[in-house]
């Protein structure tokens, strides 16, 4: 059985789908031969020279390959110029996307092709090592990063010089998956404060683990779907989620998304507002840029500088950026896959194989995709109810504003009862005698709504202490003991200012006392 | 100028006061209030006693040196656990000063001079001072047991009050037609009668609902003090009171949100009354009361991630508070997480859970309050519940025939285990079955709280 490795055709791709290390592991696996057409490592540094010393064939052109070769390894899906090179019988293993390529798959099926997708590949532990969505995902995570880095106009790390202080950069990753990890794992690496989003409960830890802060929407709603990846979420969440993202969207300086739901549109969730209120200079790395952006003013492919000098960078080649590695780890997935297929000698396309039944596309034209369902994902338990979204911080002012609301009919109520007995005795001629009264209501008034105001802000745990500590103030009563007490020390008067006295200085020296033996007992 | 430096006096001593009151919104300032607070009562008195108005020091000082050391003895001595009465009785000691210094104004020529304002004024002085005296005193009586806390149910008693304050009121008329002070008679019989109507009031009140008898009582005290202020036209005086007043009255508010009930039950006095657990309370709940001993609720509480402790006024009463300690530092160096849950109206004083818990050196960062802790019982695998009963209980949220219904409650039953330390299988002060007892995740460990928790302190030590 022959493996033919074509060039990548399309633009701006440096990828190729071998290297000479794998070239040389599918000669051992038992492949009779390898071709591959001149030139086609070129791009990701790997010499034509290199290829021949492990002992691959170098073809001219792509339609030698195609010709010669019985199985095909190919990293993009084919271009259209190179469906009529498919021979019928031949095998083609490479990235399909067969839920947005269905008119590829359908030429595909008419020339009677067995075609293995490589982003079919199921989420099971046996397959990860044929993983290539994660194998790309984790280089596009970091290159996200460095991509950012070159844009974003200061240090990811902060810095103490002499010249002053440089504030470390702030990174959101908005998805916490492959990419997502790989790119907190870098930004942390170069000394960015580095938060991370996902409405997966269970990657909480994982981002915990790299050093990130998880943020968290708060709203009970699990995001966990099937296979690992996230589903889609409520309204109410989404809306908790948008209002999240926009707080969080005036603090930092970089922000990654990289969230995907599995066959559709990338959802928005970094919208245009959040971008508004953005600082000049802010970079956006959209990893979903290819699947239309999870930021609503993203270009796929291009640099876009907005209104506000933030810059989105919606390319979708970061893999081919770092074409090197990407084409070693994506060539070690296919000799993977190949080795669990049965090498060269007893190559076959087993059904019963999990991870290749579910790969596969199609099977000597015949459509084999979906594949069905081998283990059913646990459904999501169900949430009935939907509490209200609540994202902001808890909000204590706004309580204690009620609180108020609830009870000024009280100070009201007592007010008007003041003022009603100012008027009512206002009216007895006495001027002078109303007018004092007038100011004294005045005072008696202010002074309620001081105590309204102060009170109110008291913890609840100091209650206690808030009654004695008025209870020895409400010793102040003294003032008038002290006024009527005389010379005349058996006059009336002087004897019940005494007592008054007394009693309210018990107060004042109980009250302070025991405030104080309370409050020393508080402690953290 | 010798008025104008005791005006400036009194008023940076109503500045100070008000900075104490700020300084206890929260733990780290409170200690500066309290400073605040003996600053300004030390600059008003000192002023005061030093100006030329003040001439009787060789009876001035004995009563203030006397009075010093009877309430430095008494804060000394004061228990934790006996603070509300402490509180009760200090209440009542402004009651009755603001009777005397109203007496004394009365009587006091200077003063007096036949106005009618300054009549009235001396008439609500004593009024609200003698409701105040007596109040506190049946409030500080019931507190330290020698009176029964159950309500005293009089028949027609709201017909009483209103009896007693129109009589107050018609006293009043005459007492002022009289003039000088020829109306002492009817000051005396008012004074009287408002000290029925302060016993009265309190009496009808249960235990269970003292919390917001001792804050009324406190907003009473204040105001009293605003009209002795209004009396001696003394703007310091005014100011307190009014601060006082409106604390006392917030925290009134409070308490009364925590129950349920209505403030002008409260005012009005009577209430606790109406549902004071007379009826009978729908129908008994069905099942079985668990009970479980120590040796299981060892278990329990080492194989506890989550544990919330959730003291009532038991605690208080068993003086459990240091044993409740002990076990919540064990159980911390085990690992698990322990938190305390405080329903405002635990215990008999607002925040007096808060303050015994402090007592026994219990970090204040643990201990929350309902609203911030009612979400996670969920989560919680362990509850101990110590003397608690109507605030945990679930019919409050779903019998619409129990007397505490609508009452916000403590949700424990949603933990995974409930451990309730209690002494008998008797109801709670409400007089309400409690259906968290016949819950399948609930268990009583019954005996003396302070017993059972040192029996699980050596268990778990052991």
């Amino acid at each position: 059985m022959k493996v033919g490795i074509p060039k990548e055709r399309f633009p701006g791709e440096r990828r190729v789908a071998a290297t000479p290390d794998s070239v040389q592991r599918l000669l051992k696996q038992g492949f009779a031969e390898v071709l591959i057409e001149r030139g086609a490592g070129r791009e990701a540094a790997y010499a034509d020279s290199a290829y021949a010393e492990a002992g691959a064939r170098l073809v001219d052109d792509a339609a030698t390959v195609w010709a010669e070769a019985d199985l095909i390894l190919k990293v993009r899906p084919l271009e259209e110029h190179e469906v009529p090179l498919v021979r019928e019988g031949q095998h083609l293993i490479s990235f399909i996307w067969p839920a947005q390529n269905e008119a590829l798959v359908k030429a595909l099926a008419a020339r009677g092709a067995t075609v293995l997708a490589m982003d079919c590949v199921p989420r099971i532990s046996r397959a990860q090592k044929m993983d290539a969505l994660s194998s790309m995902a984790n280089v596009a995570g970091y290159r996200a990063i460095i991509e950012a880095a070159n844009e974003f106009g200061s240090f990811f790390a902060g810095q103490i010089t002499a010249a002053g202080r440089v504030p470390p950069a702030k990174v959101l990753i908005i998805g916490a998956g492959v990419a997502g990890l790989a790119a907190i794992a870098a930004a942390k690496g170069l000394g960015a404060v580095v938060r991370a989003f996902d409405t997966r409960e269970a990657v909480r830890d994982q981002v915990k683990s790299l050093g990130g802060e998880f943020l968290e929407v708060d709203f009970e709603e699990s995001g966990e779907g099937a296979g690992g990846y996230a589903k889609v979420m409520s309204q109410a969440f989404i809306d908790a989620e948008m209002e999240l993202f926009y707080e969080q969207a005036k603090e930092v300086d970089i922000v990654v998304t990289t969230a995907l739901i599995p066959g559709r549109p990338a959802p928005k969730l970094w919208q245009a507002r959040a971008v508004e209120v953005m600082k000049p200079g802010s970079v956006i790395v959209d990893l979903a840029a290819e699947q239309g952006g999870n930021c609503e003013l993203t270009v796929p492919g291009e640099r876009h500088v907005t209104e506000n000098g933030v810059i989105v960078l919606g390319y979708t080649d970061l893999t081919s950026r770092l074409a090197n590695t990407c084409s070693q780890l994506y060539a070690t997935n296919l000799t993977h896959l190949l080795s669990d297929m049965g090498g060269g000698a007893e190559y076959h396309v087993d059904h019963d194989d999990e991870a290749v039944r579910g790969a596969l596309v199609l099977d000597g034209g015949e459509m084999m995709w979906p594949p069905p369902a081998v283990e059913p994902s646990p459904p999501p338990k169900p949430k009935t109810e939907a509490p209200p979204a609540k994202v902001a911080e808890p909000t204590p002012p706004a309580k204690v504003e009620e609180k108020k609301k609830g009870g000024l009919p009280v100070v009201v109520g007592v007010a008007l009862l003041a003022v009603w007995l100012g008027l009512r005795f206002g009216y007895t001629g006495e001027v002078s005698a109303s007018n004092t009264f007038l100011q004294h209501l005045t005072v008696f008034v202010l002074a309620c709504f001081v105590g309204w105001q102060v009170v109110w802000a008291v913890t609840a745990a100091l209650h206690t202490p808030l009654m004695a500590v008025t209870n020895a103030i409400s010793g102040i009563i003294i003032v008038g003991g002290i006024l009527q007490t005389s010379d005349h020390l058996t006059a009336p008067t002087s004897l019940l200012g005494a007592a008054a006295v007394l009693l309210a200085t018990i107060n004042i020296a109980g009250g302070f006392l025991v405030t104080q033996r309370m409050l020393k007992m508080f402690r953290k | 100028m010798e008025t104008m430096l005791l005006g400036l006096a009194f008023l940076v001593s109503s500045v100070l006061f008000i900075l104490s009151l700020r300084g206890l919104s929260s733990q780290e300032t409170s200690r500066r209030g309290n400073v605040y607070g003996i600053v300004g009562m030390a600059i008003a008195v000192g002023a005061l006693a030093t100006s030329t108005e003040v001439e009787g020091y060789a009876i001035l000082l004995p009563a203030l040196a006397l009075g010093g050391v009877i309430g430095y003895l008494m804060a000394a001595r004061v228990a934790m656990t006996s603070m509300p009465e402490m509180v009760a009785l200090l209440h009542s000691f402004v009651g009755a000063a603001a009777v005397l210094v109203g007496y004394a104004s009365y009587l006091d020529p200077k003063l007096n001079q036949g106005s009618a304002v300054f009549l009235v004024e001396v008439f609500v002085d004593v009024f609200i001072g003698a409701i105040t005296f007596t109040g506190s005193v049946v409030a500080f009586l019931k507190l330290k047991g020698s009176v029964s806390g159950k309500p005293l149910l009089l028949p027609a008693r709201h017909l009483f009050n209103l009896g007693l304050v129109t009589a107050s009121v018609v006293l009043g008329v005459l007492y002022v037609q009289a003039g000088g002070t020829d109306g002492l008679v009817q000051l005396g019989i008012m004074t009287v009668l408002a000290g029925v109507l302060g016993w009265h009031l309190v009496m009808a009140i249960g235990g269970a609902d003292m919390p917001v008898v001792v804050s009324m009582l406190n907003s009473y005290s204040g105001w009293t003090a605003s009209a002795a202020g209004f009396m001696l036209q003394n703007d310091l005086l005014i100011i307190t009171g009014a601060l006082v007043g409106s604390s006392g009255a917030i925290l009134s508010y409070i308490m009364c949100k925590a129950m349920n009930r209505s403030i002008w039950s409260v005012i009005f006095g009577g209430f606790g009354g109406d549902s004071g657990g007379k009826k009978p309370a729908g129908p008994a709940p069905e099942g079985e009361i668990a009970e479980i001993d120590v040796d299981h609720t060892v278990t329990a509480l080492k194989d506890a991630k989550g544990v919330v402790i959730v003291p009532g006024y038991g605690m208080a009463v068993a003086r459990a508070q240091h044993a409740v300690r002990e076990l919540t530092s064990l159980l911390r160096d085990r690992g698990a997480k322990v938190r305390f849950a405080i329903h405002p109206v635990a215990g008999r004083l607002p925040g007096h859970m808060n303050v015994l818990l402090a007592e026994a050196d219990v970090p204040y960062d643990i201990v929350l309050e309902m609203d911030e802790i009612n979400e996670d019982f969920p989560e919680t695998d362990v509850v101990l519940v110590i003397g608690a009963n109507d605030i945990v209980n679930p019919g409050a949220l779903t019998d619409a025939s129990s007397p505490i219904y609508g009452m916000p409650v403590l949700e424990v039953w949603k933990a995974e285990q409930v451990v309730i330390f209690k002494r008998s299988r008797g109801t709670g002060y409400a007089g309400v079955d409690n259906p968290l007892f016949y819950a399948e995740n609930a268990a009583l460990l019954l005996g003396d709280a302070k017993d059972s928790m040192d029996k699980l302190v050596s268990a778990l030590k052991g």
